[in-house]
């Protein structure tokens, strides 16, 4: 299908999946397997300019935007998605940079994340704050020109291996969403330490840990945006930041029909390759259906989100709702499709779909992607009568 | 420091098919790419750039589709690029390409260090480096696994069958490179951004000042009269078994040939 895309987005697109295929293809099977985090992988696509595609260029980036991290994210995780989470992550922690950092900031902590120097991570989740953020009980406590932070973000990817942290923690405890404030922390700053790194389903190779703090000084200057902003700081970094879990899973999605369709040519049972069967065909054709309608969702999502508009909740929620149903979906078939040979290791379509199933869960599970869905359309509908 | 690189464009190994009826290689439709060790001599010469200073160029002799693996050479990182391209150069062995390429190089004027693959994969032959290193009556080292540059000198380690050995040179100097001299880097975005726009010039045969009888088929001294496929082999003998058992055996075998 043509997406209108420019020859610079192809170029992105082209040199993501050149290097997905050359460089990341041959040790999937072992990142899996070891849960090796890929730090030589993240380098390489920093060294190709791909680790700030939608950081300003006066910061060391290309200067594009969501769709061009899009493009490149459904790129890597059509070959893996642990790499794919890993190298989005990034953006993910580096988001709320782009959107709400001082120019001092941006100049600071963007380049390094540019060139892919450094990684970035986001800390939002606790262990009792996950689908209800306001649950946040990490404190900032201020103190002079400085905060000092105490408590634990849970499940945190790129934590550990990041140098840069925005962090979510209650200023104010008392007023409660609105006393949320997003911190900028460095890796090595004393009082933050990691927890052990979570053995997964899926996406094994990315670093998921814990972030904690313990009487952890950090000088003001390291606020993000103004006291009490830290909800608004989450929000509208994640609002910007779904549509890359949708590419995420309709690279998934990709790579997992690739390897059924190639396999169903291929696999002879009653004198015949089984694609030949109606049956088979069938699968083979909704599958593809379904990443092409999710893929087109995706970028008409970026593209959006690109206009610079603040109305993108609902439609960054419905993209990544959308992808990661049909991520799910279409892996499970690739399964079938192979039989047995589908459920044994030596075939990545299993992982495809252990992959698949983390993206109906973060950066909001598909439930709460349900609700900003439908409360957008009756306070839509409530204003028009 | 001044690096020439000399690349060659070849058909894609993993991509070739073989005309079954006359047994020759079927090239259309074949991608081309940049021969893979010329990619690690381009890679040795961004490194060598990198550390210090100076100007890496990128020429190669062929037709005018051969700008496609300068361009790659651009997008890696490469400074400049010039393609050889002329119907005169047509049919050239590596005794006429050497001369050609040494034209070339010549006419770029300041170099301290040319770069090249080991050799092609299409023809295998590892002459064109040691080749233009005699028309440019520069040293030459082959087989470089390692290269360091010491100010005016240049220390290379040379890979050989059973030993390594440790070169020293004064500029300028040839060096070719084997594979397991580094990892080829990626193209940036940027650097295939930059070659995208790049207009890379042509040098035809007036331009390097080539002498029209060393050039192309008729300045070539090997002249192919026929390309056949080798009939098969007579039987072989297979032996099977654990590695001490399939030693005796052999040994067993050829003692009664009266080979050792």
């Amino acid at each position: 299908m043509d997406y209108l895309l420019t020859e610079e987005q192809k170029m992105i697109k082209d040199l993501a999946r050149k290097i997905s295929e050359e460089k990341v293809k041959p040790v999937r099977a072992e990142l899996d397997e070891t849960g090796r985090f890929p730090s030589e992988l993240m380098k390489v696509f920093g060294e190709a300019d791909l680790c700030g595609l939608y950081i300003a260029q006066e910061y060391g980036g290309f200067g594009g935007g969501c769709l061009e991290f899009c493009l490149a994210t459904e790129e890597v995780s059509r070959i893996c998605g642990g790499v794919g989470v890993t190298f989005a992550a990034s953006a993910l922690g580096c988001y709320p940079i782009v959107l709400f950092g001082t120019d001092e900031q941006k100049k600071k902590y963007l380049p390094p994340i540019a060139s892919g120097k450094k990684l970035g991570a986001f800390g939002l989740t606790e262990a009792n704050a996950g689908s209800d953020a306001g649950g946040i009980e990490t404190t900032a406590k201020k103190d002079g020109d400085y905060y000092i932070l105490n408590g634990t973000k849970q499940w945190i990817t790129n934590g550990g291996e990041a140098e840069i942290y925005t962090v979510i923690a209650m200023t104010d405890k008392k007023r409660g969403s609105r006393g949320a404030s997003a911190f900028i922390l460095e890796k090595g700053t004393p009082g933050f330490t990691f927890g052990k790194k979570e053995n997964k389903m899926g996406i094994r190779c990315s670093a998921t840990r814990e972030l904690v703090f313990q009487d952890c000084k950090i000088h003001k200057s390291q606020l993000l945006g103004k006291e009490g902003m830290g909800f608004i700081v989450a929000m509208k970094t994640l609002d910007r930041t779904r549509p890359g879990i949708g590419a995420q899973a309709v690279g998934i999605a990709q790579g997992a029909f690739e390897e059924a369709l190639n396999y169903s040519r291929t696999r002879i049972q009653f004198g015949k390759p089984v694609s030949s069967f109606q049956g088979m065909q069938h699968i083979l054709a909704d599958m593809a259906t379904q990443i092409e309608a999710a893929r087109a969702l995706v970028i008409a999502t970026a593209r959006t989100v690109d206009t610079g508009t603040d109305n993108i909740s609902r439609d960054s929620a419905m993209c990544k709702l959308f992808s990661s149903d049909m991520a799910m979906k279409v892996t499970t078939d690739a399964v079938q499709v192979l039989g047995g040979y589908g459920y044994m290791k030596e075939y990545p379509v299993e992982k495809y779909m252990r992959d698949a199933k983390i993206t109906q869960i973060y950066e909001g599970t598909n439930q709460i992607q349900r609700n900003v869905i439908a409360l957008q359309l009756i306070k839509e509908s409530a204003a028009t009568k | 420091m001044n690096i020439v690189v000399c690349i060659k464009q070849v058909p894609d190994a993993n991509d070739v098919r073989i005309d079954p009826k006359t047994n020759t290689l079927i090239r259309e439709g074949v991608k081309s790419i940049i021969n893979p060790f010329d990619e690690n001599a381009v890679e040795a010469a961004l490194k060598i750039r990198d550390a210090s200073d100076g100007k890496v160029t990128v020429i190669t002799m062929g037709p005018p589709q051969a700008t496609e693996a300068l361009k790659t050479a651009i997008a890696m990182g490469a400074d400049e690029a010039i393609l050889i391209s002329d119907r005169a150069f047509a049919g050239a062995d590596t005794w006429a390409t050497s001369y050609t390429l040494s034209q070339a190089i010549k006419k770029i004027g300041s170099y301290d260090l040319v770069l090249f693959g080991k050799q092609a994969i299409d023809g295998d032959t590892a002459q064109v480096g040691p080749g233009v290193a005699e028309f440019l009556d520069i040293p030459q080292i082959t087989f470089a696994i390692n290269i360091e540059m010491d100010g005016t000198k240049i220390r290379v380690k040379r890979q050989l069958e059973e030993t390594t050995e440790i070169v020293e040179s004064y500029l300028p100097v040839a060096v070719a490179v084997i594979k397991q001299i580094n990892e080829p880097r990626m193209p940036s975005l940027k650097g295939q951004m930059r070659a995208k726009k790049m207009v890379i010039p042509s040098w035809n045969a007036g331009d390097i000042a080539a002498d029209e009888k060393n050039i192309g088929l008729n300045g070539s001294p090997t002249q192919v009269v026929r390309i056949f496929t080798p009939a098969p082999r007579g039987k072989s003998e297979l032996f099977e078994g654990k590695p001490e058992v399939i030693a005796k055996n052999l040994f067993n075998k050829l003692k009664g040939l009266k080979v050792i």
